[in-house]
């Protein structure tokens, strides 16, 4: 066994450990956390397929920000687990029939039959001035400049969206109103009260 | 040398895992949102072998927009989530029956 096959082993039994775990835990934030040890695990696999730009991008968008972003959330509301898991044994059955058969289905075609060595044969390694970075870069900016930038204004809508959906102004806070503090006279403020001075006893 | 078929197996069964994950808790969104995070890392680890085996990079170029299009919606969805929250108190599917569906 090459130490190729042993890092690929390994990774690929913890990535589908950590994929179970995220879906049988009973604890949302245990969820969450093995979810970013799936996107880390899976991180190494793409290193492992040379493609060192995405894996570095799945751990600093992923780990870094969505699933940041995931645990806030859990933690923010108030989430009532006993009522959340109610029919979890009610669907075991009928979705572990599922799962294997859309697994064993998909590993027929996906199987050595037609994927494997003899039909594709594994690619000759970069030479070591080789920048996959560079290369995805000349690609994207070249060939993919519009779909590129198409993705940057679906990100723009995305922020306008999520802030628009979750911003609300509540009545009960008190909020400054530049215009009003701007345009306020003395007179609405001071008042002078004339009165005779108390006398001495 | 590992074959390309090894990364495609190792695709479909994260898939499957994630189809099964939205099957067992489908009253908490939250973790129904993960799955389909799950679902589209499989996804992406079937481009990204293509890429490698097949030697194109457009492969590549593809993943880099899908995680695009997750993040922001996981950004939407979290946004909704929250929302939900605050009007009804709960999150759970079965609780939101407004629609009358």
């Amino acid at each position: 066994m090459t130490f190729e096959q042993i890092v690929f082993y390994f990774f690929a039994t913890v990535l589908l450990f950590a994929a179970g775990m995220v879906i049988t835990i009973r604890n949302p934030v245990k969820a969450a956390l093995s979810l970013v040890l799936a996107f880390f695990t899976a991180a190494g696999l793409w290193i492992l397929l040379e493609a060192e730009f995405l894996a570095i991008t799945l751990v600093l968008v992923y780990v870094g920000a969505v699933m940041v972003l995931f645990l806030f959330v859990i933690m923010m509301l108030d989430i009532n687990l006993l009522r959340l898991r109610e029919g979890f044994g009610e669907y075991l059955p009928i979705g572990g029939i599922v799962a294997v058969l859309l697994a064993i289905e998909m590993a027929i075609i996906l199987g050595p039959r037609h994927f494997g060595l003899q039909r594709i044969a594994a690619p000759a390694g970069h030479p070591a001035s080789y920048s996959n970075t560079k290369e995805l870069g000349r690609v994207l900016y070249i060939d993919y400049v519009y779909p590129f930038e198409i993705a940057g204004f679906i990100l723009l809508v995305a922020i306008i969206a999520a802030i628009a959906l979750a911003l609300r102004r509540r009545k009960d806070t008190k909020y400054q109103d530049p215009r009003r503090q701007v345009r306020v006279q003395r007179s609405d403020r001071v008042r002078l009260v004339k009165m005779p001075a108390e006398k001495k006893l | 040398m590992i074959p390309l078929s090894h990364y495609l197996i190792l695709g479909a069964i994260l898939f499957a895992l994630s189809v099964v994950g939205i099957f067992l808790n489908r009253k908490n969104v939250v973790i129904l949102l993960m799955a389909i995070e799950l679902m589209l890392l499989a996804v992406n680890m079937n481009f990204i072998a293509f890429s490698h085996y097949l030697n194109d990079i457009a492969g590549q170029i593809f993943v880099f927009f899908i995680l695009t299009v997750a993040a922001a919606e996981a950004a939407i969805g979290l946004a909704i989530i929250v929302v939900i929250f605050r009007n009804r108190g709960t999150i759970n599917v079965e609780d939101l029956d407004a629609l009358k569906g």
